[in-house]
């Protein structure tokens, strides 16, 4: 029996642009270049691994976000994945995690699933709460945080270095998976890959094929209000020397003066 | 007066330094009843006690060790039935964060994660938050529900406000998803002595520049001199230089210290995600060029092998 894998990628601005909040206090997506959350390609990533070993498997890449999220889903279809599930609505503009994770649910279910993955966090919002939210909501075990991961018959293994702990953890299948930046460098897309990704079948639904009402999403439907987004004063410019031999003396007598010494 | 639930992260009975802020800021809010689960909740009573917590609901059981999160979310849910509060802080660690997350999606409320501040409000707590690499501060609440907020650590002073503290048991009934996710094996982390990362008053860091696991003990050797905690880029570690419990940055742990020095690292993006809040911050790197001088109080452009021994030596030497 085919396993089949959902990987949920998410396509945001890049980190190293002017990252800007818009009027209504949103993410501004316009002015910065956005592409595939880093963080998500380590999940692609380790999907494709995952499904090397299973006899037969595929893997749906599944996206919320606006038009030009396809690009985040043909990254991913260009680095191995089978196909590509697009949500896209007007009325999702300004979802907060709990709409985001909502619209999530109801396409993986829609979808069918015996394994999702995920990337640690979101590399714009980069709360990391989404995977835990998710597992509640499709009701199945959380496997998240893994460095290390490995499915077999019908099992989920992993390993999850905690705060104070290194745990190693198993549940059973269906069951969500997040893994983190150090479950392994993801694969470049080669040009083979990039030339069949144009050819793989991407679908785009909407709220009304999810059943979710529009009041359910989108910035009516958070439960979070952003009130006020102030730029941080820049920090004002500090004292730079350069070393003749005497630095580390000057950089203690900068600390004694600050009382840390 | 409206009750405040704060869920207490402790070891073994000792609690750990965030929580302790989090009553201060519970405190601005309401009555902190604190929630202490697993082996050695009763012990964390007295502390708490100290620091502002009117009651300590406990439980323990062996769900709470041998499967993931879930037991302590049914707990957690547990209390907030029992108690019916008016809002509910947890500390920003990965399975705090965890923890919170799934409470919130289970009573319909909203969720606000990583606050660097809380304010009691008009129609709610307020949270300060850091956004796009601390580059912008935002104030945000929770509109629906009983707000969920998660805080990071040293986002507010421990301060002492004796209160009652009476421990009374929790009664929790595990759901069928708490058993869903085993862990079959865990190995503690090892202790250094120093510090806790992201508890930590001072932390020195090093990057791609210090060369090797072998130079790391003058990074090492200068954290000692201050008493500070160790920490290194991304680069150092994946390099394998230094463990990855140590990373600083977007991946890594996100520090605020009062001082932070970095030798060896440019301050890419990720990096200043983590660390761009400590008050002081101070950097040795070759090269006059590398980012990291935007954000510094003070700079030295060396080469850290000379300017780093020389800078603990004439602390040692000062501390006499
Ligand atoms: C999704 C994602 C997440 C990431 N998460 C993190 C994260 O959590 N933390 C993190 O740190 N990075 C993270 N990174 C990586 C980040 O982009 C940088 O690559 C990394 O921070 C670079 O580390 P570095 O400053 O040590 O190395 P480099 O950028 O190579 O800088 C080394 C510096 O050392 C200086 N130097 C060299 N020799 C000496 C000497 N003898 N004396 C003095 N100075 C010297 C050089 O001038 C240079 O400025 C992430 C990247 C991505 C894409
Ligand atoms: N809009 C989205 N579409 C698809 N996946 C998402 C979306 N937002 C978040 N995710 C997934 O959830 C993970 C954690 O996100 P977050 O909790 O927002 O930091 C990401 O790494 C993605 O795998």
């Amino acid at each position: 029996m085919s396993l089949r894998i959902v990987v949920c990628v998410k396509y945001v601005p890049d980190a190293t642009g002017d990252r800007q909040f818009t009027e209504d206090l949103t993410v501004n997506r316009d002015d910065v270049d956005g592409l595939l959350s880093e963080l998500d390609e380590y999940a692609v990533e380790q999907a494709l691994q995952i499904a090397e070993e299973a006899d037969d498997a595929e893997i749906t890449v599944l996206t919320v976000g606006p038009e030009d999220a396809k690009d985040a889903l043909r990254k991913a279809l260009s680095m191995g994945a089978d196909k590509a599930i697009h949500v896209e609505d007007d009325d999702l503009h300004g979802s907060d995690v709990m709409g985001t994770s909502l619209v999530l649910a109801k396409a993986i279910e829609k979808a069918g699933y015996d394994l999702v993955i995920t990337g640690m966090a979101s590399t714009d919002g980069t709360m990391g709460v989404l995977p835990a939210i998710l597992a509640e909501r499709l009701g199945v075990p959380q496997v998240t945080l893994l460095s290390e991961v490995k499915v077999e018959d019908g099992t989920v293994t992993g390993r999850r270095d905690g705060d104070t702990a290194s745990e190693q953890l198993e549940a059973s299948l269906p069951a969500l998976v997040s893994v983190t930046d150090q479950s392994g460098e993801a694969r470049y897309p080669s040009f083979k890959g990039i030339m069949a990704a144009k050819k793989k079948p991407v679908e785009s639904w909407d709220l009304e094929e999810l059943e979710i009402e529009a009041d359910e999403v989108g910035l009516e439907g958070s439960w979070t209000v952003v009130d006020a987004a102030a730029q941080r004063p820049a920090r004002t410019a500090g004292t730079i020397v350069k070393d003749e031999g005497e630095g580390g003396k000057q950089l203690a007598e900068f600390l004694a003066g600050q009382k840390f010494i | 007066m409206a009750e405040v639930l704060v869920y207490v992260d402790h070891v073994d009975g000792a609690v750990r330094k965030p929580t302790l802020e989090l009553l201060t800021l519970a405190r601005r809010i309401g009555e902190p009843v604190a929630v202490a689960l697993g082996a050695g909740a009763d012990a964390t009573a007295a502390v708490l006690a100290e620091h502002g917590a009117v009651k300590v609901l406990t439980a323990d059981a062996p769900e709470f060790t041998e499967y993931l999160v879930v037991p302590k979310v049914d707990a957690l849910q547990a209390a907030y039935e029992a108690v019916s509060p008016a809002a509910v802080l947890v500390p920003s660690s990965a399975e705090g964060k965890e923890i919170a997350a799934r409470l919130a999606v289970r009573i319909g409320s909203g969720i606000i994660t990583d606050a660097i501040d809380l304010e009691a409000g008009d129609e709610g707590p307020v949270a300060t938050q850091s956004a796009f690499a601390a580059s912008f501060t935002t104030k945000s609440r929770v509109s629906k529900g009983t707000p969920v907020i998660t805080v990071k650590p040293n986002s507010a002073p421990v301060e002492a406000a004796p209160a009652a503290g009476a421990v009374e048991a929790l009664a929790v009934t595990f759901g069928a998803l708490a058993t869903g996710t085993k862990v079959t094996a865990r190995t503690a982390r090892e202790s250094t002595g120093r510090p806790e990362l992201t508890e930590a008053a001072i932390v020195v860091s090093g990057g791609r520049g210090v060369n090797g696991a072998e130079n790391f003990h003058i990074i090492e050797e200068l954290a000692d001199s201050l008493g500070a905690a160790v920490g290194a880029s991304r680069a150092a570690v994946d390099a394998g230089w230094y463990p990855h419990s140590n990373q600083v940055g977007q991946t890594g742990k996100s520090v605020s210290p009062q001082l932070y020095i970095a030798s060896g690292i440019s301050g890419a993006i990720q990096h200043r995600a983590g660390m761009q809040t400590s008050k002081t911050i101070v950097a040795i790197n070759k090269d006059a060029e590398a980012p990291i001088f935007d954000l510094v109080d003070y700079g030295v452009v060396g080469d850290l092998f000379a300017v780093v021994p020389q800078l603990t030596g004439e602390i040692q030497a000062r501390k006499g």
